[in-house]
């Protein structure tokens, strides 16, 4: 293990069984720890998760995991935090064994066909694939609700389509390099689409008002019937606004953000 | 309906209400928000008798107006802009007390960009996640102001504002930022980041919430390839694919794929929120605090 150096770049702070972790300084009061894997990030965060609070982990506003890295913001002493760090052993993972929040989906996608065949396999194959696959929320972003979802095996990894539809709908299940993700209102976006959701992933009124947090993990359920608007998911309590509500006025908004013309 | 209310009588280019911002949430990729300048915004509460986390208007280079409909205290600070009320001179950047009916009006900015309009017992829209302020990448929030609508006005509380009036800034010749180098200044060029401090960019009026946008030259990359979504904190400076660095404001988003070359101390944000398109830029680079007693 490294000694408490302070946050260099290629300063290993700390080191589990099976991978270390890189420090590096973002602005005077945050610290971007890195690892090599999506599992370490899951590792890592959940180890955060456990200490914040505590000395080993005092004050900090955002804890936001993402693709390789979590990020802590709001430090007072990153250098000493990091410093911190290094007397840090980061168990193995231990799976939460909680129930999985079930998503309802038509696997009905524009892109379900071009999905099957780059996985070399029939759009049937792919949905039996796909919603037989546990996946966990690796990071949020994107969107309020927008998780990155990952679980897939690497041999089903996909590219962005090469002309991005400048309208998804919103609830699009869709796929991109690693992740699955359902798209929490509509908007621009490049990701391939293999099918509809009816679950409301976000609601500002409701509690959680995300469906999906880092860590969660996710189950889609294949659907013959249409869907009712609104109802689906583990979001049994969703009764809120629906997330379609106020897209116009979000393009409107986008146009008036062009200040200073 | 209540009295405790104003109605938009002019909406301004972009007028929106804030406080303090949603922080917290940024794992669920909930921006922070909040007024983008936030000594502007504390003050005009504290001139009218607010706590300072109250919610403010805050406008957009052409002012606003409002009708109240009961007496109250107002004030307005940030970009320094004529003020009337009833189409009669008053005071910027000190208490006005408005009678019940009267127009508020806060008119184009003399220089800066966003102004901030403080009243009594404050803007009392809904909260979202503890927050009435507008996220204009999110949606969350208020809408933006819009003619004819009608906001509520909270209950004053607090005593009697112990400021008269306050200075207001200068106009900004040239907008000069600290930036704290990393985490990712290692995919630039030493020329990338000497073409920084060499004051060759202007605010570009692409500007808004979300960021700040610059015209000048590109930044060369170090580097090439893709970097996995990270974090991105409040005054990151990222460089798109287009070499045109980005500094990131209160509506940014929470998660990124461009390199952040450094980062802007959030004290010097309001001043970039104050930048008028076309001002020069420069950047003054240093090695983050951590890295420099090495």
């Amino acid at each position: 293990m490294e000694g408490a150096e302070g946050v260099n770049e290629a300063n290993e702070v700390a080191q589990s069984g099976s991978f270390t972790v890189r420090g590096l300084p973002v602005g005077d009061h945050a610290l971007l720890l890195e690892v090599g894997s999506d599992e370490a990030v899951e590792a890592l965060h959940a180890e955060l998760l456990r200490r914040v609070g505590t000395p080993a982990l005092p004050a900090v506003r955002e804890i936001v995991p993402a693709a390789r890295t979590v990020l802590l913001d709001g430090l007072t002493d990153p250098a000493r935090t990091a410093a911190r760090l290094t007397e840090w052993h980061i168990p193995a993972l231990t799976r939460d064994q909680g129930a999985a929040v079930e998503i309802p989906v038509r696997y009905d996608g524009p892109d379900l066909r071009d999905v099957a065949k780059l996985w070399g396999v029939t759009p049937d194959e792919v949905v039996r694939i796909h919603s037989g696959t546990e996946f966990r929320v690796a990071f949020c972003g994107f969107a309020p609700g927008f998780g990155y979802l990952t679980g897939l095996p690497d041999r089903y990894h996909v590219p962005r389509r090469a002309t991005p539809r400048t309208r998804v709908p919103v609830g699009s299940l869709a796929l991109a390099g690693p992740y699955t993700g359902v798209y929490p209102r509509s908007s621009p976006g490049g990701w391939q689409l293999i099918g509809t959701s009816n679950a409301v992933l976000w609601d500002a009124a409701r509690e959680p008002a995300a469906l999906f947090a880092p860590g969660t993990r996710v189950r889609f359920v294949p659907q013959e019937e249409p869907l009712t608007p609104g109802q689906g998911g583990a979001a049994a309590h969703a009764e809120g606004t629906p997330v379609t509500e106020g897209l116009p006025r979000q393009s409107a908004r986008s146009a008036a953000n062009e200040v200073a013309r | 309906m209540t009295d405790s209310a104003l109605v938009v009588v002019r909406a301004g280019a972009l007028t929106t209400v804030q406080d303090l911002g949603r922080a917290g949430h940024a794992h669920l990729g909930v921006p922070r928000s909040g007024a983008l300048d936030e000594p502007a915004h504390r003050l005009a509460n504290r001139l009218v008798g607010n706590p300072e986390d109250a919610a403010t208007l805050e406008t957009t280079l052409t002012g606003c107006a409002v009708r109240v409909r009961r007496a109250t205290t107002a004030a307005v600070t940030g970009a320094p802009c004529p003020v009337t009320v009833d189409g009669r001179p008053a005071p910027w950047g000190a208490p006005i007390r408005l009678p019940a009916g009267a127009v508020l009006e806060a008119g184009a900015a003399s220089h800066g960009v966003r102004g901030y309009l403080a009243f009594g017992g404050g803007i009392d829209a809904d909260r979202v996640l503890g927050s009435r302020s507008t996220d204009v990448l999110s949606g969350l929030g208020p809408d933006p102001l819009a003619g004819g609508a009608v906001l509520r006005l909270g209950t004053p509380h607090g005593p009697a504002p112990c400021v008269d009036t306050a200075p207001g800034a200068g106009p900004v010749r040239e907008l000069v930022l600290p930036l704290v180098l990393g985490p990712r200044d290692d995919w630039f060029t030493a020329r990338a980041l000497h073409t920084l401090g060499r004051g060759a960019y202007t605010v570009s009026p692409a500007s808004n919430r979300i960021g700040l946008r610059v015209e000048g030259p590109a930044l060369e990359r170090a580097r090439e390839g893709e970097l996995p979504s990270e974090g991105m904190v409040l005054g990151a400076l990222q460089v798109p694919p287009d070499g045109r660095p980005v500094l990131f404001l209160h509506d940014h988003p929470t998660t990124g794929g461009y390199p952040v070359i450094g980062v802007v101390p959030e004290h010097r944000l309001a001043a970039a929120a104050q930048a008028a398109p076309g001002t020069p830029l420069r950047f003054v680079p240093r090695p983050a605090r951590s890295r420099a007693g090495r």
